[in-house]
């Protein structure tokens, strides 16, 4: 068995470089911080190895050659106060020699001088929300990967639970701080890339900083659990030059105009409708069920739910504020009035909710006003 | 315990009422080793669900809702229910024979503390069947997530938890009061084998840090029904405090369930390497100093809530003092061997495969002390893998070692050799199988507590779950092996190992229902 191990750890010494290149170690990340995170990981191990090699090797040798069917006679030493001291010696120096580095890597991490951008970070369950700070750009970012997938009905792809329908972007070489907060429970935003982890913390607000050097798409998940479909809330960090991000802020900024003006807009049922259904399998169906069906008795079903056949006005309040007491979050600040108007008519007339009721985003948005 | 003396040796009372109100510490042992078994056993069968689930990507079996009620369950049982109960089983066995007293100091508490817990696991389990399930927010319970947001059965959870935290404050009581106050006469606290040192100091442990866990589910019981807001922002509380006082408890519990099983090994490697245990004193000093360090070192687990970075420094460098004392045990262990005389039982290769095995798992919680990396690591499956290591061949293998060592001395009969070996090689692999590779997937970015996961983790899961399933069915060649042995096992001569020591080898064998009636006087053997 020690044998086995013995071998093993050969094999890794004198494989360094594949085992850097594989996929079972830590990525090596795309910023100076993960860089150095990355040495300090390799560090370690290798002063790890070095010290589980020699203690396996001398236990390896007194099992091989102390034992009682080589005739080995047993010694009747006890306790050596020199080699006691000693391997209580040794090891503080190791573990000083280790502490240096990984106190500088920690201080540069705490670096807290001025950034270039500020991204306030919201964890929702079980979605992220990305406010970009002084400049009227915000969005949610949610799983895209189909249910089907989840449930086995369709072929997996690639990016199988680590791709969202809206990527955080973000421009390289600038200092970004990232503040951290949260809507319900504790996440916790971490792309290995980035070597950033922090947890997202109802109440308070955490701060990180990063600065990314090279362009691409990084892909993490929220680290902590956070109730049911913790495994289904990923995050893209899509990193570009500047010009790009300044040209896709811009971009942005157009389309949320443009949404806030669809408020005026004259919608017909159909239209609120279609576009209700994918409010509904973004937001609601979660924990509602796709079918409305719901999982009693935490998530209500809203085929035949009386508020949802009911008034339309006790409806949109329960959208609108949420039940703080069961969970349900206040969609009021999560959607837009055109969203909320388009997902109550979906719920009106979806399953065997047959009300023939249309809610606009007008009505929605003068409830939300009088409050 | 004069009354003992005076009516001689008399055997247990005949029927149910035997189990039910003994106050014999063999008795009550055997009871509480009995029920770890059962609970590892169910803890177990909770680990396959898991296992079986992440065998492949996509959602197979479980929707995600029950998967996590099974990782919360499986934690809770495995660390209350079935590692914590099974060390008692052993002190209330061993601590009286091995310091030569007749029986527990406190043998009416001693019956109190076991009966307590089957009410306490039927309750936490009864907590599946009821609406909403059973608690789903991981053993380690973060409020909010536990609180605002928990399903109904949060409340007999914490119930349950009570109960639990004083079954373990009694038994410790009386551990320490036994050992103090019945020891042989001649027996000095440095005479004392390491096992009932390694105990002594776990009691001492545990009476620190459960009151604590009872205050900590107190505190979310107030937040839950009686609209306080301990860990509620909006109220004034701090969910980070939730954590704080959590891992205050959680982190000495983690030594708690670890150095009984040093005491365990270091009985056991001097026996069969026929030399005495290297380092006696700097083995009890440097159990003792883990505990101290145990109580500075509990915000390691919190690394990425946000502490300013003295905070962050203060932890990191008291974890990584940890390793002093801890390296101080292997070394001690590994120049037991040197030079021995070796044989090698199962109680040895479990205590070899513990040896090695929980200084891969301590190595690696050096590599997690290390704040910058521990970003990275955090609340992935490296982390899984650590713990795992720590506690399965470390804990686990350490009470199989010590039950197999002493199993000869409590039933009179040996065990099958050969199927010992087998169960030994079939866990070892098992375990390794089912634990190794989550280094890997860990390090490559998997959290844990997801029920689904990403394509490139997909080869090491499986492999993984092979391991787990491999390991689970071995466990019952070990009930196999256990039946076999009380039921049918060739007499065991009164030392069993020809290179044991200690008092517990000089009762007959099997050891009578009172033993050390009359003390016997230590060093007089």
């Amino acid at each position: 068995m020690c044998r086995l191990l013995h071998l093993f750890s050969i094999a890794l010494v004198l494989t360094p470089a594949p085992l850097v290149a594989l996929e079972f170690n830590m990525p090596a990340g795309v910023t100076d911080t993960s860089q150095s995170v990355f040495n300090l990981h390799m560090t370690i191990f290798y002063i790890c190895l070095v010290i589980g090699l020699i203690v396996f090797t001398v236990m390896l040798w007194s099992i091989f050659h102390h034992r009682k069917s080589r005739g080995a006679k047993a010694a009747q030493f006890h306790g050596s106060v020199l080699v006691e001291v000693i391997w209580t010696l040794i090891p503080l120096i190791i573990l000083v020699a280790m502490a240096i580095p990984a106190t500088t890597t920690l201080t540069d991490m705490y670096d807290t001088t001025e950034s270039d951008l500020d991204i306030q970070i919201t964890g929702h369950q079980w979605k992220w929300h990305y406010k970009y700070i002084g400049e009227d750009v915000d969005f949610f970012s949610i799983l895209a990967t189909s249910r089907e997938e989840i449930e086995n009905r369709k072929k997996k792809n690639p990016n199988y639970l680590l791709e969202v329908d809206n990527a955080l972007v973000v421009p390289t070489n600038k200092k970004i701080r990232f503040l951290f907060t949260s809507n319900d429970v504790i996440h916790s935003w971490w792309v290995p890339d980035l070597a950033v982890k922090k947890d997202a913390i109802p109440g308070f607000i955490n701060e990180s900083w990063t600065r990314i050097n090279d362009p691409g798409l990084y892909r993490g998940q929220c680290a902590e659990l956070c109730g049911k479909h913790h495994a289904f809330m990923p995050i893209e960090v899509k990193a570009v030059p500047e010009a790009e991000y300044l040209a896709w802020l811009e971009e942005q900024k157009a389309s949320q105009l443009a949404a806030a003006g669809a408020a005026a807009k004259d919608w017909s049922m159909d239209e609120l409708i279609t576009a209700g259904a994918s409010v509904y399998e973004k937001n609601c169906a979660v924990c509602h069920q796709a079918d409305g069906s719901g999982v009693p008795p935490a998530f209500p079903p809203l085929n035949g739910s009386p508020v949802v056949q009911g008034d339309k006005t006790g409806h949109m309040q329960v959208v609108i504020n949420g039940r703080q007491e069961k969970g349900m979050p206040a969609f009021g600040a999560q959607l837009s009035a055109v969203d909320i108007a388009a997902v109550i008519t979906y719920e009106r007339n979806s399953w065997d909710n047959k009300t023939g009721d249309m809610v606009t985003p007008a009505e929605v948005q003068s409830l939300m006003d009088s409050q | 315990m004069s009354t003992h003396a005076e009516t001689g040796h008399h055997g247990p009372a005949k029927g149910i009422s035997r189990w039910i109100l003994t106050t014999n510490h063999k008795d009550i042992g055997t009871m509480y080793l009995v029920f770890s078994l059962l609970m590892l056993f169910i803890g177990g069968t909770m680990a396959f669900v898991i296992r079986a689930e992440l065998f492949q990507p996509g959602l197979q079996l479980v929707m995600p809702e029950f998967f996590n009620q099974m990782t919360t369950m499986h934690g809770l049982i495995m660390v209350f229910g079935a590692v914590m109960p099974a060390f008692v089983g052993l002190a209330n066995w061993q601590v009286p024979l091995m310091i030569g007293s007749p029986d527990m100091a406190l043998p009416r508490l001693n019956n109190l503390s076991f009966w307590i817990l089957p009410f306490a696991f039927s309750m936490l389990l009864a907590t599946l069947l009821m609406p909403g399930g059973a608690p789903d927010f991981g053993w380690t319970f973060y409020a909010p997530l536990s609180t605002t947001y928990a399903p109904p059965s949060v409340t007999f959870f914490i119930f349950a938890i009570h109960m639990m935290g004083i079954s373990s404050i009694l038994g410790a009581i009386n551990i320490i009061v036994t050992i103090f106050n019945m020891r042989a006469p001649g027996m000095k606290m440095m005479d004392l084998p390491l096992f009932v040192w390694t105990w002594l100091i776990t009691a001492f442990l545990l009476i620190a840090v459960m009151p604590v866990l009872a205050a900590v589910v107190t505190m979310m019981l107030m937040d839950v029904h009686f609209g306080t807001s301990f860990f509620n922002a909006a109220g004034g509380g701090d969910p980070v405090l939730f954590q704080h006082v959590f891992w205050f408890f959680a982190h000495p519990e983690v030594y708690i369930m670890v150095l009984p099983a040093f005491g365990i090994v270091s009985q056991i490697v001097p026996t069969f390497a026929r030399k005495p245990l290297f380092g006696y004193h700097s083995m009890v000093y440097a159990t003792a100093s883990i505990a101290i360090l145990s109580f500075i070192v509990w915000a390691h687990h919190m690394f990425t809530v946000g502490m300013p970075i003295v905070g962050e420094l203060f932890f990191m460098y008291s974890t990584m003092l940890i390793a002093v004392p801890t390296g101080v045990k292997v070394f001690n262990w590994v120049s037991t061997m040197f030079r021995g005389s070796m044989t090698f039982e199962t109680p040895m290769l479990f205590s070899i495969a513990f040896i090695v095995l929980f200084t891969i798992g301590g190595l690696s919680g050096l590599m997690l002390a290390i704040a910058p990396a521990d970003f990275q690591y955090h609340d992935t499956y490296f982390v899984v893998a650590h713990f795992h290591y720590v506690l399965v061949p470390g804990a686990v293998f350490g009470i199989i070692a010590g039950v197999y060592y002493w199993l000869p001395k409590w039933c009179g009969n040996m065990y099958d050799e050969k199927l010992g070996q087998w169960h030994f090689w079939l866990s070892f692999i098992g375990v390794n199988l089912t634990f190794f590779p989550m280094h890997f997937v860990g390090l490559a970015g998997m959290p844990r507590r997801i029920p689904d996961y990403a394509l490139q983790f997909a080869d090491f899961n499986m492999l993984t779950s092979l391991g787990a399933f491999l390991f689970g069915t071995t466990q019952l060649l070990f009930v196999y092996i256990l039946i076999k042995t009380v039921r049918s096992g060739k007499p065991a001569p009164q030392l069993p190992w020809d290179g044991a020591k200690g008092l517990e080898w000089s009762v007959p064998t099997p050891a009578p229902y009172h033993t050390f009636a009359t003390p016997p006087v230590f060093g007089d053997k």
